[in-house]
């Protein structure tokens, strides 16, 4: 075993027998579903209260047609806006929310319409307060046509529809895509990248500046080249990063089976509708959404999980190893992890430009600032991994790995000069500039 | 036959000479002071010997060969700044440390117990350093240093924070190490303990290299000549019968009849003539050379480098 293989064994077990990791590893996949399943819930479930509002009708129609629902309950009233403004002054109506003013004019001027709130007004009310009087007031305008069984042709006439998608690929085979999915996982993804990048580099950080605070590094250094010594730390990191992320999605497919098995309908077709694409229809008859079938259908593909997933180790892994290795360079020229934040600024910038892309990314995911932002190593692991959901040409998949990995090893070895003289100075707090400098001196 | 033969080895950093010209032979079986002022350039010479950094011009020949990267297994280095993993077990980072000087696993093993019980250390194998005292870290970075065993030891100041008791025990280690055939460089200000166990010493200042050889020589040619004698007897009489041998420079009683005189004998010439002068005149209790102490030598011509630098 060479010296590399003897230091990465050590900081991985190292790191692998540590109780944080442990409960990381397996705290983190519970609350990542707890999560899920709480913003289900709340989405499902209506925790605000219901609100009382009293409508002043000017226009002698809009309070009739008005109706009650959870959010909001709908009083006509005989009062004026002002006389209930003044009783509330003086305590009465004590649950009033707000009081609605619809003007005389409302057929003919949209903007009749006035809600006055005695709480901070939201935008989901108004917006349903709006909603409900526009509908209202069609009503009322369609009345005036004097067309006979008018409510049932409206329901006859009403339509809900949503558009599938298919992708056309080059041999002319189509396949059913759900951008809302791939939407999802672009988010998810892009995200998880940023993560890991940031929390293994830093760990690596870590480790340097606490071998060089604990004088150890003198004792190694006499043992092992500066260089092994960074590789090998470099590398064990990311050993256990690639550990933890293999359990993780070990206990994610096990959770995914199991949920297959008890509800056998969520999937139990997938598979055969790839043959004939009729799935989907029988799927519509049997009353699941189109939507949601499709999704699934893109989910268990194997060919999409092996390229997404694939995807994202290596850009994960390219984008880790270049981080870490800047990462490696500013802990080496620091003797403790405060003075080390202002040095890491211009490493954390170029990520954080990278989420700020994603999100733009993940609208038009063949844009050309996708295209170049997927290309610049620097930002390439979050913007690439992002497009990929949707589908990515493979040469350009290619150009940004290859861009990739060949910057990080100009960077490892620009790193290995820095943290080869920043490990044996002490004391004062170098800046960005002498840094580089550093890289210039001859060993 | 010499381990290290250093060859006009010089080194700067940025705006500051660290080493220049140092030329210096290190005895194969010695154990080898390196002194010097604090900042004169005893880190970056120890550092060129461990391969940590490489001299911008002259070299180092070890066992007969220029050093080359495959010699770093064969020496152990102990630096001042001592430094373990805090967080690592004792018994694994002393494993760690030893294979990454080249041995195996369970070789490394084996001679860690035996240290362990040497020491009367076992049953620290599975705590952790942060767990231990200094001192008790102290020691297990000794073990450190001397496990894979090295041809060629290089301690910079060992004894410092020690209890007398673990200090000698620690001098006892180096000295039995010496005895199996290692080779010690023993960086230190400490002077007595370069008077107790080093056999020759290279004194640093300002990056050059002012005095080297061996101890007994040095303190010799240090000497200047003076001796000092105790008599029982009449001092003032002593020194009437020393004239025209030599100079007395110092001569009193205690009025108890006893006598104590400083005698100046130029080439130590007419030692013996001016010994049977004294037993002439009195009777000698003490007749001894004068040998200064490291400490004086080491004072004296770092202020010289001082003056003739200047």
């Amino acid at each position: 075993m060479g010296k590399i293989g003897i230091i990465i064994q050590r900081e991985f077990n190292e790191r692998v027998r540590k109780k944080s990791f442990i409960l990381t590893t397996i705290l983190t996949p519970i609350l990542f579903l707890g999560i899920i399943a709480a913003v289900f819930y709340l989405a499902g479930t209506n925790l605000s209260q219901t609100k009382e509002i009293m409508v002043v009708d000017g226009s002698g129609f809009v309070a009739a047609g008005l109706r009650s629902d959870k959010s909001a309950v709908l009083v006509p009233t005989e009062l004026s806006a002002e006389e209930i403004r003044a009783a509330k002054t003086a305590g009465e109506f004590p649950g009033l929310y707000g009081i609605l003013v619809i003007g005389e004019d409302i057929m003919t001027n949209p903007h009749a319409a006035t809600l006055y709130t005695f709480e901070p007004s939201t935008f989901d009310i108004e917006t349903s307060l709006s909603m409900k009087i526009s509908d209202a007031v069609e009503a009322e305008k369609l009345k005036a046509y004097d067309i006979e069984d008018l409510p049932e042709i409206l329901a006859a006439v009403k339509t809900n529809l949503t558009v599938s998608a298919y992708r056309v690929d080059e041999s002319g085979r189509e396949k059913q895509s759900s951008s809302g999915l791939a939407m999802g996982l672009a988010y998810i993804f892009g995200f998880l990248i940023y993560m890991f990048v940031f929390l293994y580099g830093m760990m690596v950080m870590q480790g340097v500046i606490e071998e060089k605070s604990s004088k150890v590094l003198e004792i190694i250094v006499s043992s092992v080249k500066p260089f092994e010594l960074m590789m090998g730390k470099i590398l064990g990191i990311a050993a256990v990063a690639l550990t933890q992320f293999v359990i993780w999605v070990v206990f994610l497919f096990a959770v995914g089976t199991a949920l297959l098995h008890l509800f056998p309908g969520l999937g139990g077709g997938a598979p055969d509708a790839l043959a004939d694409g009729t799935m989907a229809d029988m799927a519509a008859m049997q009353g699941m959404d189109p939507a949601m079938f499709s999704a699934i259908e893109t989910v268990t593909d194997p060919s999409f999980l092996l390229a997404t997933i694939g995807g994202f180790l290596i850009y994960f892994i390219g984008g880790y190893l270049l981080y870490a290795a800047m990462f490696a360079a500013v802990g080496s020229a620091v003797d403790n992890a405060a003075d080390a934040q202002q040095l890491q600024l211009p490493i954390t910038i170029p990520m954080m430009l990278a989420i700020v892309v994603m999100i733009s990314v993940m609208r038009d995911p063949n844009s050309s600032l996708a295209f170049w932002f997927s290309m610049i190593p620097f930002t390439s692991p979050v913007v690439m991994v992002a497009r990929l959901p949707y589908g990515v040409p493979l040469w350009e998949i290619a150009l940004s790995v290859a861009l990739l990995f060949a910057t990080f090893v100009a960077m490892v070895w620009l790193a290995g000069k820095v943290y080869r003289v920043g490990i044996f100075m002490h004391g004062k707090k170098p800046s960005f500039g002498e840094l580089l400098k550093w890289a210039k001196y001859k060993s | 036959m010499d381990l290290i033969v250093a060859e006009h080895v010089s080194k700067s950093y940025a705006g500051h000479t660290a080493l220049s010209d140092v030329s210096l032979s290190i005895p194969c079986g010695s154990i080898y002071g390196l002194l010097g002022p604090n900042g004169a350039g005893k880190t970056t010479f120890i550092r060129i010997i461990n391969r940590i950094t490489a001299p911008d011009s002259g070299r180092i020949i070890f066992d007969g060969h220029p050093l080359e990267p495959a010699d770093i297994v064969r020496i152990g280095y102990l630096p001042e700044e001592r430094g373990l993993y805090k967080k690592m077990k004792v018994g694994e980072q002393a494993l760690y440390f030893a294979m990454l000087k080249g041995m195996s696993r369970k070789e490394a093993t084996a001679r860690l117990k035996e240290w362990f019980v040497r020491f009367g250390i076992r049953d620290w194998w599975n705590k952790k350093v942060e767990e231990l005292s200094k001192g008790m870290a102290q020691k297990v970075q000794f073990i450190v240093t001397v496990l894979h065993g090295p041809e060629l030891l290089i301690l910079d100041e060992p004894f410092s924070g020690f209890d007398p008791v673990n200090a000698g025990l620690i001098r006892g280690e180096i000295l039995r190490l010496r005895d199996e055939g290692a080779t010690v460089i023993f960086s230190t200000h400490n002077m007595s303990s370069v008077e107790e166990i080093c056999d020759h010493i290279t004194l640093i200042d300002r990056s050059r290299n002012i005095l080297t050889g061996p101890v007994d020589e040095i303190r010799r040619s240090h000497g200047g000549d003076m001796y000092e004698v105790e008599i029982k007897g009449s001092a003032a009489e002593v020194a009437a019968s020393l004239k025209g041998i030599c100079t007395v420079l110092e001569s009193g009683d205690d009025g108890a009849g006893n006598g104590r005189l400083k005698l100046h004998i130029p080439g130590g010439e007419r030692v013996r003539d001016a010994v049977s002068a004294v037993n002439g005149s009195a009777h000698i209790r003490t007749f001894r050379e004068l040998i200064p102490s490291m400490n004086d030598i080491f004072i004296k011509a770092v202020s010289e480098s001082n003056t003739t630098q200047q």
